[in-house]
Order: C-alpha cells, then sequence, then structure tokens
C-alpha cells in the first residue's frame, strides 16, 4: 500500500475526543444527575462546612458562619468534662462487642447454611433469618421490654417456674450491653450472612469435586474449601465495620435508654443528640460530633494499612 | 441432592450436626416472632402467667380492637404510609437517572459525578449542622424533613447503576440512537420498563427506611399531628414500661398490677403485629430479590 498521506481521521477510535465533544454528545445525562447533586448540596456538603460552628460561639441570632471564633476550646470542654470517658468508653466497648459476637456468626452461618443438604428447609431458614432485619427498631426494643418485663415477661415466667428469682433485666446496668448486643445478633444475623451465602455461590465446584476425589469430608471441605473462598469479602466487611467502630446506631442505644442503665448506654451518639437538641448547646454538640467521626476516619485508615500490610486485600 | 456415594461416616454426622443446629437457629429466630402473634391474639392474663406457649388461648381480637380505638396509633400509621409512600418516590426519582447516568461509559463527568458522590461516604456534618442547615432551609417540622435530605442513598445509587451497566446493553442505546431516540426518551421508554427487578429491591430497600426509622421524626417533627407511626409506637412500647420492681407493695397490689400490665402487654403485641403489616405484604414479593439485590451491590464497578 502506498503511503498516502491523509487528513486526521474523524470518527476513528484512536482519537480521543475533548471533553467539549463528549460533552455535547451526552449533556442531558448531567441533567439526571442534578436533582440528586441539589440535594446532597445543599443536605450533605452545606453541613460540612456548617462544621465550623464547633470551632465557634454559636449564637443563633449571628448565624452559623458570623459566631465568635473561639478554637478549640469546645473540644477542651469536651475532654475535661467527666462524660467524655464514659461515653467514648461505652461507645468503644459496645461497638467492639457487637462485632466480636456478630461478625464470626454471620460467617458461620453463611457456611453452615451453604452445605446443608435440606435445600426446601434451607430456603425456609433463609426467610425467616431475613425477617427480623424488617422489624423497626422501636418494635425490637417494645419486643425486648415485653418479654424481659420483671412481672409479665415471658422469660421471668421461666425464670419463676423453675424456682428463681426473677431478674429486672431492663434495670440491670450489667446486662445491659449483653440484651443490646445479643437482640442485635438475633435481628441480623441472617441479613448479614446474605453476602456470605452470595459469595459462596461463586466457589467452582469442581475444587469440591478434586476433594472428594482426594478423600475429604464435608467439614473438612467447608473449612478448606469454602472459608478461604470468603476470606477478601470478610476482609473489606471488617475494614468497613471497624471504620463505623465509633457510631454505633443511635437509635437502638437511645430507645433502651433508661435511669438505672444510664451509665453503661450512654453512647456518644445519645449524648450528642441530648447536648444538642435537649440543652440547646449546638456548637458543643457538634464538636463532640467531629471529635467522632476524626476517630472513625483513623480507624478506618490504619485498618485497611495494616490489611494492606498483611494481605492483599484492601479497600484502596 | 448429593449422591450418597460421596458419603463417609463422618459425613453423615457432619450432616446431623448441621442438621440440629440449623434447627436450632430457625428455632430461636422464629419462637419469638411465632410468640408475638399468638400473644396477639390470646387471653392477656394467660400470657403473663406463661400458659401461652405453642397455640392461642382464649382466642380474643380485643387487643387489636383497642389498637384501632386509639387515635394517635391510626394517625400514626396514615403519616407513616404518606411519608413512606411520598418518600420511596422521591429516592426513585433521584437514584433511577443518576444511577443510569452513571452507567453510561460515554458520560462525561461520570468521574466527577462519581466522586462527588463517594466523598459522602466518608466525610459528613454530622447530627447538629444538618439540623441547623435542615432549620435554615424551612423544611424543621414539616414532612420534606424526611424525605429530601436522605433522598439521596449513595449504596443504593451504586446498586443501580451496576444493575443498569450489566444489564442494558450499551448496543441498545446506539441503536435506539440511530433511530433519534435521545437519552431521555431511551431512559423512559426502554430503560425503565426493563428495569422491574432493581426497582423492587429499591422500594424495598428505601420503603424498610421509611417505614421504620424513628430517628429523623425525632430530631425535626414536633408536632404530634405530624408523627409517623414508630414516635407514637416509641411512646406505647418504650416509654410507658414500668422497669422498676416496687418492693414496697403487697402481693394483693402486685397481682392488680400484673393484671392492668398484662392488659397493656396485650394491646402491645397486637400493635407490634399492625406495625408490621406493610413489611408483611411486600416482604414475599420482594424475598426472591435479596440475593441478586446483595449480588449487584457487592460487585465493584
Amino acid at each position: 500500500m502506498p503511503n498516502v498521506p491523509l487528513s486526521p481521521p474523524l470518527s476513528s477510535g484512536k482519537h480521543r475526543k475533548t471533553f467539549l465533544e463528549r460533552m455535547r454528545g451526552n449533556w442531558d445525562l448531567f441533567l439526571f444527575c442534578l436533582p440528586g447533586m441539589i440535594i446532597t448540596l445543599i443536605y450533605h456538603y452545606w453541613p460540612i462546612y456548617g462544621i465550623q460552628i464547633a470551632f465557634r460561639d454559636y449564637k443563633v441570632k449571628l448565624g452559623m458562619f458570623n459566631s465568635e471564633w473561639i478554637g478549640f476550646s469546645n473540644f477542651a470542654r469536651f475532654f475535661r468534662s467527666a462524660n467524655a470517658w464514659i461515653t467514648i468508653r461505652n461507645t468503644l466497648i459496645l461497638s467492639v462487642y457487637s462485632l466480636a459476637a456478630g461478625f464470626p456468626i454471620a460467617v458461620i452461618l453463611a457456611l453452615l447454611l451453604n452445605s446443608f443438604r435440606f435445600k426446601k428447609f434451607r430456603k425456609i431458614i433463609q426467610t425467616v433469618t431475613y425477617a427480623p432485619h424488617f422489624i423497626s427498631t422501636v418494635v425490637m426494643c417494645g419486643m425486648l421490654f415485653l418479654f424481659l418485663s420483671v412481672r409479665t415477661g415471658a422469660v421471668n415466667t421461666i425464670i419463676r417456674m423453675l424456682g428463681g428469682e426473677p431478674i429486672n433485666f431492663m434495670g440491670k446496668s450489667s446486662l445491659w450491653r449483653h440484651i443490646y448486643v445479643w437482640s442485635g445478633v438475633w435481628q441480623s444475623m441472617g441479613w448479614s450472612s446474605v453476602i456470605y451465602f452470595a459469595a459462596l455461590s461463586g466457589v467452582s465446584p469442581e475444587y469440591h469435586e478434586a476433594a472428594i476425589v482426594d478423600g475429604a469430608t464435608k467439614f473438612q471441605r467447608t473449612l478448606h474449601i469454602d472459608l478461604p473462598f470468603l476470606v477478601p469479602t470478610m476482609t473489606m466487611l471488617l475494614i468497613l465495620d471497624c471504620g463505623s467502630v465509633m457510631s454505633v446506631g443511635f437509635e437502638k442505644a437511645y430507645a433502651l435508654q433508661n435511669d438505672l442503665n444510664i451509665g453503661v448506654s450512654e453512647i456518644i451518639s445519645t449524648y450528642v443528640y441530648k447536648v444538642g437538641l435537649i440543652n440547646r448547646d449546638q456548637a458543643f454538640s457538634t464538636a463532640i460530633g467531629l471529635f467522632n467521626a476524626a476517630v472513625n476516619a483513623v480507624l478506618l485508615i490504619t485498618v485497611n494499612a495494616v490489611t494492606r500490610k498483611m494481605g492483599d486485600n484492601s479497600l484502596w | 441432592m448429593e449422591r450418597r456415594i460421596g458419603r463417609c461416616r463422618s459425613d453423615v454426622i457432619y450432616d446431623t450436626i448441621l442438621f440440629i443446629l440449623l434447627s436450632l437457629v430457625f428455632l430461636v429466630v422464629a419462637y419469638p416472632l411465632y410468640f408475638v402473634i399468638i400473644s396477639s391474639v390470646s387471653d392477656p392474663i394467660a400470657v403473663s402467667n406463661g400458659e401461652v406457649t405453642f397455640y392461642p388461648i382464649g382466642f380474643t381480637l380485643d387487643g387489636y380492637r383497642e389498637v384501632f380505638k386509639t387515635n394517635t396509633v391510626v394517625r400514626g400509621f396514615l403519616n407513616s404510609l404518606l411519608y413512606t409512600v411520598c418518600g420511596v418516590s422521591v429516592n426513585l426519582l433521584v437514584t433511577l437517572p443518576t444511577g443510569y447516568a452513571l452507567s453510561r461509559k460515554d458520560f462525561a463527568l461520570k468521574k466527577f459525578v462519581t466522586f462527588f458522590y463517594m466523598l459522602t461516604m466518608f466525610i459528613g456534618g454530622g447530627m447538629m449542622p444538618t439540623y441547623l442547615i435542615v432549620k435554615q432551609t424551612g423544611l424543621l417540622n414539616s414532612m420534606w424533613a424526611l424525605i429530601i435530605p436522605g433522598a439521596m442513598g449513595v449504596y443504593n445509587m451504586i446498586v443501580a447503576k451496576t444493575f443498569f451497566s450489566t444489564n442494558i446493553p450499551l448496543e441498545l442505546m446506539e441503536a435506539a440512537r440511530l433511530d433519534g431516540c435521545g437519552n431521555t426518551r431511551f431512559f423512559f421508554h426502554i430503560v425503565l420498563p426493563l428495569s422491574g427487578a432493581i426497582t423492587a429491591i429499591l422500594v424495598l430497600y428505601y420503603g424498610q427506611g421509611h417505614w421504620n426509622s424513628y430517628f429523623s421524626a425525632l430530631l425535626y417533627i414536633n408536632d404530634r399531628e405530624k408523627w409517623p407511626l414508630q414516635l407514637e409506637l416509641r411512646n406505647i412500647l418504650l416509654l410507658n414500661t414500668n422497669t422498676m420492681t416496687k418492693e414496697f407493695i403487697t402481693e394483693e397490689m402486685r397481682k392488680e398490677q400484673a393484671r392492668r400490665e398484662a392488659l397493656a402487654n396485650m394491646m402491645k403485641y397486637s400493635l407490634i403485629i399492625i406495625s408490621s403489616i406493610p413489611m408483611l405484604i411486600v416482604y414475599p414479593f420482594v424475598q426472591k430479590h435479596f440475593v441478586k439485590g446483595v449480588m449487584i451491590g457487592s460487585v465493584k464497578g
């Protein structure tokens, strides 16, 4: 072929279109995104800008951006108060306990379900264990109050039948954490196992066939084929969980709180709510919230760095 | 069913242990739910005496009658229904188009918009600054405070995006474009009719969030007439419970108090059932999409 000079091709794949050219082709796709972006800008990004009230002596009259700048004194006030250490400790214990109880149980449940022989029964178990996930926090806590009531609760009725003394479950601060965590496990184990169960469907049957030929038992196959297959998913979820260690749900802790258990049930988010909305000390409340978010971010980055060092599983 | 040839003795033992363990899990999860159901239709005294175990005793619907006579509950139920329907509509209105736009490889601003949303997953303003902005924009004490700020669930949007990019081939778009069909028309006439599964999943996820949450209403809604059901439930189920044991009362008083508490409990059991009705209706329809939904969400895209 003679080498004839040509003008640059107009529509060849090699020519990279400029940004404007690409924009002209489908500018209306941006309109698709616009409503969501406007809402997010107002209700997510504007509050981020509003975090500065944590560093101000917020006065409603002066507004969020004109109140007097006072630096870190809101933070200092928090750390000097006795509540700081109590709430931080309660938050940490509660979330680490929840994680330690809930995380392995979800994995184990998925593994068990996956190697279960009776498919019909398996389907029923799955349907039933997913269901509590859809119960609202208020109803969940209401059920706890009903079951654990001193006079009429089913649990105390059983205790009484067995000849024991009825226990005031909701009034004992030593039991509060266990109630919180294990009711949470009850509610979420099915739903948290879905993701692992879904991942297990990706295990190639050839591994199992080969293992059967080599004489591996079912238990060995679960332990040495299925479990390792879940490790990347587990790592990913564990990192994400660690990143939210300090943000234990407000709803449930607040719903289960009463005067008798406040010593263990006051966590940072409930404290932020009370300080900000009930005591109307918005700047102080924001400072505590910001501290909480900062700890979360540091934990997320640290855990991610550690897991990246240990293996090749990490978020980024 | 697997072939029996592959089963040795330890497999049989393993299968038996599995069966026992999973049956236990099944009972532990199912029994409390079943107990709530039978307690709601049983004689309250029998329930509090521990006579009700496997089937209702002294069948009665008084608890339900009591619930329907409580105006605040009925009002809360209707409020929640309204908030959920409006809320989910707004959610879908912002989520589906964004998800579709981001699923298009030829979308010029794809990277920018993705970054814009990814960032929101890592940083946020927190409770108070968000509250102040909601107040400043005049949404305080209106139902829109429960709907607008959380209209875009980023996780759900990613699920939608992944669904579109795996289910709507780019060739389809190109073919439609040759016939003179623009993006907007393509979305409404071709993409939406093909996205039944993803819409079902999103309706469930968002709907559950709206129906079950009480925190945002606690923050933003002051008028009791506007309270959603969950706040009314909180009043009845949680705040009225007396957790103290009074040691000084006589046996007679203890019995009387227990009787009154039993009557109140019957209503609470019925209330729990009634508040879960919408979920119970939707659940069977969407259940089969669960695993699929999670799968879509977990694929990196």
